[in-house]
């Protein structure tokens, strides 16, 4: 296992390289400078501000240089918040996400893994109906509606919240509802459909046929097959939680890191887009490969490749 | 396993019932002279040199103060760290006469050499401030600014002790004091600066709350990425004594729902706007709470007079006159917008367009036909570009069935992400395009100037010798009546040319509680936090 | 070694001609309820949409596009069954206008990344090795590549082709679909049947096919029927950037987005888009367990 971990940690090393030479040249195509305003610039303006950034130089040189830079972990200044760099905002909006996303997490498992088994161990009963109807409601009412239908219930009628901010405990529970309950839909279904495929093979038949009770079929072998696919899912969706959400962030007034990745790109703040799309490639990566180790751990009969 | 869901759900409503009514962080703040904004979005920075929008510059007005300052209730000049100043006959020497007790914060006091190197700063060719052409009246300025001069002592700017400053200006400009209210005049700790780094250095850490010094009447205290910014009253503030709020407390939410949810529970005191879908709730149900006020700023369409049809002055008059401004302002965007009918919003520092575009769909009609498409017919595939946003979408949808009803020509629209769209704006890269100007100073040559021939704003491909003289004539002359004059001549021109189609003057639909005092509406948006006070409410 | 009823299955699955196999799906499913039920309402939806021209003319007695400004936005009423949006205009007919074209990306977008993520992710897991390994990094790679980004780029590229909103859309929501159907196939493919087909020989595109992929199925169907929300909703991002429908066309997912920001004030301008789109996926999800169960190989056999 060792060894499987060292070698996909050492592909992790062309993989980011290539990343972040898409990233650089897809940047750059994109029509729109980071300096455009609606009122515009003068020429010798704008001369300046590309030359303060090196903008000026041979694109190619620009791609060398930044990759020195990146090899050095120098992200660069942002365009957009010209006093701060790169990994100074990361630094500082990463904790919050991170926190809100094992918030969110927690819940996505705990509602989507518990209402997904018993749905699929009472299959066709209420147990099954109620919480696989509210989940597919949960998926047909996105994150925008699910925030402001919190906020107006909990936070404008019966004023147990802020309506937004990032301050005390109480402020993370809205946000961590909302995110979570999304996730926890999916999860839900995932986890429902995993295991009632398991359910009905024919070694789970024959070890209750052979009487071994609920429970330990179901941890046994019903689990650990039947959540195969959640673990795929998990992978970069736990991914996607940690690094923030930008939707939930903008409602609640949230200075997390997910904001960035959207208006980064919107504003052409191209170090501070080439700083969040590797922060959030290595955390891809490196749950993928979790989720693929835990696979294996799910699943004796398979082995590290 | 069955009582799990049950449990769960049982200790949920029992935290929850644990919560009781809490009281609003507004009332708290009242008691503690805390006043607490939300302003739209986080700055970008608080340099007032390099920062442009008006998210920083709401911000930079408390920490702050040029020679001078803005009136609270129509941001007219007021003396700031001058205390007076004087102006010679012919209009081109001000003398400002700075007051011997303003300070900055960190004790040092305010000095005219301070102001000279602070505007050294601003022409830096290197800095490369955008809103450096706000100095430009000034003898040199441009030059200096564009690198065609390199001595600064060339340029109009003259200590004549520690506290008196003369400045010389190239031409008479009556509108100059106004222009010094923009952030571009304030003075900056040079000092701080270039201990911290390089002068033309934009990533200079001075604005940190930790390095941060300033003159106005707070001081930086906490800043903290999409999170807040606190500024707190600055005790070496020359008039510290009559400023009555403790501090100011900014939010940087970038969404108008999420703002207004915030002033719903009692978490700001104001907000810059209410939602639009909102506005007519509160103007209706709680008129106490919204203060809905014209500001200097036009909604208008570009055309690109290059690309045919466009070219033809007569298809470009039948779009201007076939569209229905009111039913817009009263149906469309309904938040008080006013129907526009030239470029320069009424009333102006006094200036109000006489020259008027008619809507008149007869006449449209006949001018489209004139041109060659009598009933619409043969009219070429047109283009609406705007950027996405729900109130330029719903404008321009309501636009396009108005053309179509009344011209019976298709046009097609087209959305653009805000950076897609501004490129194709800035190459001319579109048949019709959405577009607004804030005016910058309280003067009609912040509209005017837009549409000559080399300014850079202009973008619709239109030139014209006259409008170009006219705005020149009117730059060159220190008598109001004879600018104002030109300034109606050239609005006719651009009326009858059309190279824009003006559609409504912008009102600002701001929510505020009435226990702010000493917030006057105006025609900038620009508050003087020195004369705000918080009175508690009793409930 | 291996069972012997191992070697059995994989002969009768092997001699099963195709025509009987779907004529026994087919029977399966016509006596699930649920699943008639919700193919059912899926038909209905999708004709009434397709049919919008001639009801908006004829039953309506409005347009998608026809605004009444003075109108303005009013709650449903017996003019306008499902109320009206800010400009006057009928939101029945704007559901119909929309339904045609976010059944179309949904269907169309989730058949899209299926397609793709199924056949990468079963090459991938039952191939193995340095291939495997080489296409999982790829999808890695297409994770962290920045998505607005590519979808200005498209935009700019190849102009405003409602086609391009299956690339842009299909680019995206196979790589996790792929990563499922990958783990199930690296687990299947050492189960006895697999290696009970090996031993007799069979050529490996054919048991990808014919042994592995319907083993898929439970999963695949769960995994596609949570695709086709999220498609719809993403389309209305994507008209964001100017890539999807241009108004005044209208789709659901921008009609939730624009209800979403007056749920307030006009509520019904957010309810009925919502309640619509609720009742197209419990429909095709009731249809798509339906068809899981026909389609199932080991129920067969019972």
């Amino acid at each position: 296992m060792l060894r499987f971990i060292a070698r996909r940690l050492l592909e992790t090393i062309p993989v980011l390289f290539i990343i972040a030479t898409v990233t650089f040249f897809m940047m750059r195509l994109a029509p729109g400078g980071p300096f455009d305003t609606e009122k515009q610039v003068s020429k010798e303006v704008r001369a300046h501000m590309e030359a303060h950034y090196g903008l000026n130089k041979p694109l190619f040189q620009q791609y060398l240089i930044q990759m020195g830079h990146l090899l050095r972990g120098d992200l660069g200044p942002s365009f957009k918040y010209p006093s701060r760099t790169v990994n100074e905002i990361i630094a500082d909006a990463f904790p919050v996400s991170l926190e809100l996303g094992f918030e969110a997490l927690a819940v996505a498992l705990v509602f989507g893994l518990l209402a997904g088994t018993i749905a699929s161990f009472k299959q066709n009963s209420p147990w099954d109906h109620v919480p696989m109807s509210l989940a597919m409601i949960g998926l047909c009412v996105p994150t925008f509606v699910m925030g402001p239908l919190l906020i107006s219930g909990f936070a404008l009628h019966l004023d147990w919240f802020n309506a937004a901010g990032w301050f005390s405990p109480r402020d993370r529970v809205l946000p961590a509802l909302t995110l979570g309950a999304y996730y926890a839909a999916y999860i839900a279904r995932l986890t429902r459909g995993g295991l009632l495929e398991i359910l009905r093979q024919d070694f789970i038949r024959t070890a209750q046929a052979k009487g071994a009770g609920g429970a330990r079929v179901l941890f046994k072998h019903a689990l650990r097959g039947g959540l195969l696919p959640v673990v795929s899912f998990l992978g970069p969706a736990i991914a996607g939680l940690l690094t923030g959400s930008f939707v939930v962030e903008t409602i609640f007034g949230i200075p997390g890191l997910g904001r960035y990745f959207v208006t980064a790109a919107f504003n052409r703040d191209y170090f501070m887009v080439m700083g969040s799309v590797l922060f959030y490639a290595l955390f891809v990566i490196l749950l993928n490969l979790l989720a693929d180790i835990v696979q294996v751990w799910l699943n004796p009969r398979l082995r590290f490749e | 396993m069955r009582s799990a869901p049950l449990g769960v759900l049982t200790l949920c409503l029992l935290l929850l019932c644990g919560c009781e009514r809490r009281q609003s962080l507004v009332d708290i703040a009242d008691r503690a002279q805390q006043y607490r904004v939300s302003n739209g979005d986080e700055p970008a920075d608080l340099d007032p040199q390099t920062s442009i929008g008006q998210i920083e510059h709401d911000i930079m007005l408390s920490l702050f103060e040029g020679l001078v300052t803005g009136d609270p209730k129509d941001v007219s000049p007021i003396p700031g760290v001058a205390e007076r100043w004087d102006i010679s006959p012919d209009g081109r020497l001000y003398t400002f006469h700075l007051r011997h007790n303003a300070r900055w914060s960190n004790g040092d006091p305010v000095t005219a050499a301070d102001f000279l190197e602070s505007y050294h700063r601003m022409l830096l060719p290197s800095l490369a401030a955008q809103y450096s052409y706000m100095l430009y009246p000034v003898t040199n300025a441009e030059a200096f600014n564009l690198g065609q001069i390199t001595n600064f002592s060339q340029v109009g700017f003259k200590v004549l002790d520690d506290y008196t400053l003369q400045v010389t200006l190239h031409s008479p400009t009556p509108y100059l004091l106004s222009m010094m209210i923009h952030d571009s005049w304030y003075p900056v700790p040079i000092k701080t600066i270039e201990k911290l780094g390089a002068l033309d250095d934009r990533s200079n850490p001075w604005t940190r709350p930790e390095n941060f010094v300033g003159n106005g009447a707070f001081v930086l205290k906490e800043w903290r990425l999409h999170s807040h910014i606190l500024v707190e009253k600055n005790p070496a503030y020359w008039d510290a004594a009559h400023v009555r709020l403790n501090s100011i407390y900014f939010d940087p939410e970038e969404s108008y729902d999420t703002e207004e949810r915030m002033f719903r529970s009692g978490q700001v005191h104001t907000i810059r706007q209410a939602p639009q879908s909102k506005v007519q709730f509160y103007l209706k149900n709680r008129p106490a709470l919204i203060n809905d006020y014209p500001i200097l700023s036009t909604y208008f369409y570009k055309l690109n007079v290059t690309r045919p049809p466009l070219n033809d002055k007569r298809v470009r008059q039948a779009l201007a006159m076939s569209i229905d401004r009111h039913a817009i302002t009263e149906t469309v965007t309904r938040a008080g917008e006013m129907p526009a009918y030239c470029l320069t919003p009424p009333n102006t520092a006094g200036f109000t367009a006489t020259a008027r575009l008619r809507e008149d769909v007869a006449a449209a009609r006949r001018l489209l036909a004139e041109a060659g498409y009598p009933d619409g017919k043969g009219f070429p595939a047109v283009e609406l570009l705007y950027n996405t946003l729900q109130n330029h979408k719903a404008i321009a949808e309501a636009v396009q069935q108005m053309w179509k009803k009344n011209l019976n020509i298709d046009v097609r629209l087209h959305n653009e992400e805000w950076k897609v769209y501004l490129d194709s704006m800035r190459r001319t890269n579109y048949s019709i395009g959405r577009a607004g100007w804030i005016g910058d100073f309280m003067d009609p040559s912040t509209f005017m100037d837009l549409f000559t021939t080399d300014s850079g704003n202009n973008e619709t491909g239109w030139s014209n010798a006259d409008y170009d003289r006219l705005c020149r004539e009117a730059s060159n002359t220190g008598d109001q009546a004879v600018r104002y004059a030109a300034y109606q001549k050239a609005e006719a021109i651009l009326v009858d040319e059309m190279p824009i189609i003006p559609v409504y003057v912008y009102t600002n639909p701001r929510l505020i509680r009435p226990s702010v005092k000493g917030w006057y509406p105006n025609l900038l948006d620009q508050p003087n936090y020195k004369f705000i006070h918080l009175e508690p409410e009793t409930h | 070694m291996m069972p012997e009823s191992n070697v059995q299955t994989i002969r009768r699955i092997e001699a099963e001609p195709g025509a009987s196999f779907w004529r026994d799906a087919w029977r399966r499913l016509r006596k699930n309820k649920l699943a008639l039920f919700g193919l059912a309402v899926v038909v209905v939806l999708s004709a009434l949409c397709f049919l919008e021209p001639l009801l908006c003319r004829y039953v309506i007695g409005y347009t998608y596009e026809q605004q009444d400004l003075a109108l303005g936005p009013v709650p449903p009423c017996r003019a306008h069954w499902l109320g009206t949006d800010p400009l006057g205009r009928d939101l029945l007919a704007r559901l119909l206008y929309g339904g045609r074209i976010s059944l179309m990306v949904g269907l169309l977008g989730t058949a899209v990344s299926l397609t793709i993520g199924v056949i990468y992710g079963a090459v991938s897991g039952f191939v193995g090795g340095n291939l495997d390994a080489l296409l999982m990094r790829a999808v890695d790679i297409l994770y962290a590549l920045p998505f607005t980004i590519f979808v200005i780029l498209l935009m700019v590229f190849f102009g405003q082709d409602i086609r391009l909103l299956f690339v842009a859309i299909g680019a995206i929501e196979w790589l996790t679909m792929a990563r499922i159907v990958r783990g199930q196939v690296m687990s299947l493919k050492q189960q006895e049947f697999i290696e009970a087909a090996r031993a007799l020989g069979l050529r490996p595109s054919r048991i990808l096919l014919r042994h592995i992929i319907p083993n898929l199925l439970g999963p695949i169907i769960v995994y596609a029927t949570l695709t086709v929300p999220e498609v719809i909703l993403l389309e209305s991002f994507l008209s964001f950037l100017g890539l999807g429908v241009q108004p005044p066309q209208s789709s659901w997912g921008v009609l939730i987005k624009e209800g979403a920001e007056m749920m307030e004030e006009y509520p019904w301008l957010l309810t009925y888009p919502a309640l619509v789109m609720a009742l197209t996926l419990f429909s095709l999800n009731f249809l798509g367990d339906g068809f899981r169960d026909a389609l199932d190989v080991r129920a067969s056999k019972d």
